[in-house]
């Protein structure tokens, strides 16, 4: 027999980058049926696949890709199903090159499979024709969960206990579901539809979400566990966005990532003024910081009509904490990558506005705690960049308005919630939590793998007592 | 859903009562907190102090001068009709406390908020002396509340149709040289609480006021709300709304809530045809 012929990855086709730089449409535009039956047949279905031990909720990668292959499309959304309340999400914003496709045995040697993208096909067929095969839900267990938060952790312990045959209700701040992923990530790199879909087969499986309910200002955690809560999980974010403490940081003109992608994505403020919430135009934008969201803001910025946008970056392109496909899109679009670049002041009009930013060049020194090489000031290298929108996007800090009103729950010294790795149940009894109020900033999947984790104990806490 | 139980016009149809069904809201909430309401889809979250809550009846009230597209839009919804969002209880509550004799200024739409805090101080055991300022007798709200909250009662208009022709920092510096006032709140328009702060600053009287920034979600994940005050960066929606108003830099409060000044008054033209 003729050795089969090697096929390379099939390419996600895309939105062309001068059309979407103005469109807040979907940038991939997804696989059709034949590409995903042709990407999904160069998974060479290893005895013991790598993949899976990248994944951090152990979706069974290559089963869900061979029923694609064998264009089985309910059985591969099933199959993601049992480990993934959220596979159209993380078909679009896991990193999976540094956790299932970064240890794919075909990318030993070629491109690996392309494990996301067949994700996104397989969750995305499931919902364009309406496959809706929910888990049977066991017989009711009686026991009652509170879950804080409705972003990636929250759904993900939501999804895993109502599976368990437990009562599960969801409280949300905002008035709508989703958290994160409705508030942070952009329209063009998750539709807001898919998010309210995914969260809606929760609702179908008998999940109750309770929106515009500020636990810590509502009602409190012991309230609940009062009212008849077994258990509470707090997967409430990050929330408190990080500022530069640089004189003028107080001008109109200067937001964080939070308030400027909130605006945008989650009051669709770009709609203005078909929707009521106003959005910060800017001509020439600067965004400070190079992640994720740091590209999703430069990308929104052009999207609104920016002439310039630039990354100001005080690393190198080498240190960009952003995914690399997500600063090639950001580079395609147009965004202009400033690197070893520091922010040192900004500079306003006499009515208060944003005019100026002041930045010093850098250049990389030894290597500082984090491993990395420190970046030090060029002296006198100071220059002006003329700028009339600034979004700050260096990261977030835990947000005190639960933890501080909750007694009983230990925090480390940055605020963020202890808990015990091996349950992510926390100091306070019936009380656990995961995602970024215990990690600080990480990613959607990571906080799900938190959820999942501290679903186990949870489910195991309610069965059997502690 | 939060559901209008009530609905008043005052001065003059400019300013509007609404009794909103919010119960786990009206059985938490305490003087100064304030909610953030949402009239609609797509409508923009609009913060707003509390001038009552009524927990046995597990209502909340807020009383607004309609001045943009949302308050418009808040005005024209009816009793029976629901907000889509109210969330709450935000912000820190005034602290309340007997401390002697007390001075409490409101301005504007400001007497409605300030109504509960004066209520609070008296219960508290302490002399309020309220000063109320309008622009003219027809837009004075809640005189009748404010006179039972308070233990005196001065008035003043800018145009002299009632009580005191001036402002309430003509009243309240009389007071201030006249009696032994411990603590001053203030809450109204921006220039008002300014201008109270300047005045009790020279007798160094302590001095509340209640700061409303434009924010989106109030629990301080936004940080539009950021206010300077004695040279710190504050979260209103968090560390406030009540501020030293010794410490606030007024000027740049002004300047941000200019911020989406231009959107703002096109929201409302759209709107008004």
């Amino acid at each position: 027999m003729a050795k089969k012929e090697k096929l390379p990855r099939v390419a996600m086709p895309e939105q062309d980058p001068g059309v979407r730089s103005k469109n807040f449409d979907e940038v991939p535009l997804g696989y059709t049926v034949d590409m995903a039956k042709q990407e999904a047949s160069r998974c060479i279905q290893c005895k013991k696949p790598a993949c899976v031990t990248g994944c951090p909720v152990s979706v069974d990668i290559p089963g869900f890709i061979k029923h694609i292959a064998d264009e089985n499309f309910e059985e591969a959304i099933k199959t993601l199903w049992d480990k993934n309340a959220l596979p159209a999400v993380c078909g679009r914003v896991c990193p999976q090159e540094i956790q299932c496709e970064g240890k794919c045995i075909v990318g030993k040697k070629d491109k690996p499979v392309a494990i996301g993208y067949l994700e996104k096909f397989a969750a995305d067929y499931a919902r364009n024709n309406n496959i809706e095969s929910l888990p049977e839900i066991p017989e009711k267990t009686g026991k009652k969960v509170a879950v804080i938060g409705s972003g990636p952790a929250g759904i993900t312990v939501a999804g895993d206990l109502i599976a368990k045959g437990h009562e599960v209700t969801i409280f949300e701040a905002f008035h709508k579901p989703g958290g994160v992923l409705v508030y942070g990530i952009p329209e063009f790199r998750l539709p807001k539809e898919i998010v309210f879909s995914e969260v809606a087969l929760l609702e179908k499986m008998g999940v109750k979400i309770e929106q515009n309910v500020v636990v810590g200002r509502t009602v409190s955690i012991d309230e609940l566990l009062e009212e008849g809560y077994d258990a509470a999980f707090i997967g409430v974010g990050a929330g408190l966005p990080r500022f530069m403490n640089l004189p003028g940081e107080n001008l109109i003109g200067v937001y964080s990532a939070n308030e400027y992608l909130t605006r945008a994505n989650l009051m669709k403020a770009y709609k203005f003024p078909e929707y009521d919430t106003p959005m910060a135009i800017g001509k020439n934008v600067a965004v400070l910081g190079a992640g994720n969201v740091a590209m999703d803001a430069a990308r929104t910025a052009l999207r609104l009509g920016a002439e310039n946008v630039h990354i100001i970056y005080r690393r190198s392109r080498e240190e960009m904490p952003a995914r690399v496909e997500e600063i090639h899109h950001a580079e395609e679009e147009g965004v202009q990558m400033r690197l070893l670049t520091n922010p040192v002041k900004f500079i306003g009009d006499e009515k208060g506005r944003l005019q100026q930013v002041e930045c010093l060049q850098m250049e990389l020194g030894e290597p500082d705690d984090s491993g990395r090489r420190r970046p030090v000031p060029v002296e006198g290298s100071e220059f002006i960049l003329d700028c009339d929108l600034i979004v700050i996007a260096v990261g977030s800090n835990a947000n005190p308005l639960l933890t501080g009103s909750t007694d009983g729950l230990d925090l480390n010294k940055w605020g963020n919630i202890d808990v015990d790795e091996d349950t992510n149940k926390t100091s306070k009894k019936a009380v656990w939590a995961g995602g970024d109020i215990v990690t600080g900033q990480a990613t959607v999947i990571l906080a799900m793998g938190a959820g999942r984790i501290a679903a186990d104990s949870m489910h195991k806490y309610l069965e059997r007592g502690w | 859903m939060f559901k209008i139980v009530n609905r008043e016009e005052m001065a003059g149809g400019t300013i509007v009562l609404n009794e909103i069904e919010a119960p786990l809201i009206a059985g938490k909430a305490k003087p100064g907190q304030f909610v953030i309401i949402q009239a609609n889809e797509k409508g923009e979250r609009i913060p707003l102090t509390m001038a009552d809550v009524n927990p046995g009846k597990g209502t909340i009230t807020i009383i607004y001068m309609i001045v943009g597209k949302s308050t418009k839009l808040f005005a024209s919804m009816e009793v029976g009709e629901s907000f889509d969002a109210v969330i709450g209880p935000l912000g820190q509550p005034t602290h309340l406390e007997k401390l002697g004799t007390v001075v409490c200024v409101g301005g504007g739409t400001g007497i409605a908020v300030i109504h509960p805090i004066t209520r609070g101080l008296k219960e508290a055991g302490n002399k309020v002396i309220s000063i109320v300022g309008a622009r003219s007798k027809d837009l004075l709200i809640l005189e009748d509340k404010m006179t039972t909250a308070s233990t005196e009662l001065k008035i003043c208009t800018d145009d002299g149709s009632y009580g005191h022709h001036g402002f309430v920092t003509d009243v309240l510096k009389e007071t201030l040289e006249n009696e032994d006032v411990k603590q001053v709140v203030a809450i109204g328009p921006v220039p008002m609480m300014k201008f109270v702060s300047k005045m009790t600053k020279e007798y160094n009287v302590p001095t509340l006021v209640s700061l409303n920034p434009i924010m989106i979600d109030g629990t301080g994940m936004c940080g539009g709300c950021r206010v300077s005050v004695g040279g710190e960066t504050k979260f209103a929606c968090v560390d406030g709304p009540e501020f030293d108003g010794h410490k606030v830099d007024f000027d740049q409060l002004t300047q941000r809530l200019q911020a989406f000044y231009e959107d703002e008054q096109n929201s409302m033209e759209k709107f008004g045809k």
